[in-house]
């Protein structure tokens, strides 16, 4: 049973990934990562890490890529045709990931390790558990956690002060826009289209 | 499952997410490649964590999901300043930064 889950799984992660790359409009390539995002969520969970599962659907699937839908919809996503503009580019870039393909996999399967051939160590109960991820992020990696969250504080500023309008809300806009598209300063009528 | 299946799917999805950075050139789609290579690094975390029992490696994924955050916000801050200023939205266009 695990196994028929397991190849689901691999080949909705795989599809995704493939979708991401491979669809001209931007839009269709963040559906493509939602499904890659949700298909490792399912392999997280046969892996039984269910914290690291749950926070993936919420946090990624959901938040993250709302963030990215949004921006998609703002700058307007066209179509675009695929691949490079020169050929010597459009050949090297799928010949430079077969390679890496070729030599992760030597990595992995040439290694010897003995114990890549079982399926890991006795399963104990709690592991995984929200309560065991929180008293390792407040114990042995106290660091990284507020490390962390201090990285968060900086990128959120940072975004803010590179996203910023440069001439405060009621500056008229330096550019035609399609009507109906508006503010809320518009919709209340402080601003004419 | 045996965890070495984990480790060549891992392996399949760093390898497109690279191909991906290296083909498109809608910087929107790079990032979402950039995510694609960072999850495959997590699904390779999270294995390793499971083969040898061991909370670390989902400590490590959550960090590196708190970093890809910080990476998306920063990111996608830039590609909205690029069209406010009227940039092109295509990775060969921007030359300014080149030396």
């Amino acid at each position: 049973m695990a196994e028929a889950f397991f190849f689901i799984a691999a080949i909705g992660a795989i599809a995704g990934a493939i979708g991401v790359v491979m669809l001209r409009n931007p839009f269709y390539s963040v559906l493509a990562l939602v499904f890659h995002l949700l298909s490792l969520a399912a392999l997280f969970l046969l892996l039984r890490a269910e914290f690291v599962a749950a926070a993936q659907v919420v946090i990624y699937a959901g938040a993250v890529m709302v963030l990215y839908v949004f921006v998609v919809a703002y700058v307007g996503g066209a179509d675009e045709p695929l691949g490079a503009e020169t050929p010597a580019l459009r050949i090297a870039s799928p010949v430079f990931a077969g390679l890496l393909l070729a030599e992760l996999c030597i990595a992995i399967l040439g290694s010897g390790l003995k114990a890549l051939d079982g399926e890991g160590a006795p399963y104990v109960t709690g592991f995984g558990s929200p309560g065991q991820i929180g008293e390792l992020l407040l114990t042995r990696f106290l660091l990284p956690f507020e490390v962390a969250s201090f990285l968060l504080l900086v990128a959120a500023v940072g975004a803010v002060v590179l996203a910023r309008r440069r001439h405060g809300i009621d500056a008229p806009l330096d550019r035609p826009r399609p009507a109906a598209t508006g503010t809320m300063a518009e919709s209340v009528g402080r601003r004419g289209v | 499952m045996a965890i070495q299946w984990y480790l060549v799917v891992s392996a399949f999805v760093f390898s497109i997410g690279a191909a991906g950075v290296l083909t498109r050139r809608n910087p929107l789609v790079i990032l979402l490649c950039l995510e694609l290579m960072l999850n495959a690094g997590n699904l390779a975390l999270i294995a390793f964590s499971r083969m040898h029992g061991n909370g670390d490696g989902q400590i490590f994924a959550i960090i590196v999901m708190v970093v890809a955050a910080c990476e998306v916000t920063v990111g996608l801050g830039v590609i909205v300043a690029m069209y406010r200023g009227r940039v092109a939205i295509d990775v060969d266009e921007l030359r300014e930064l080149r030396g």
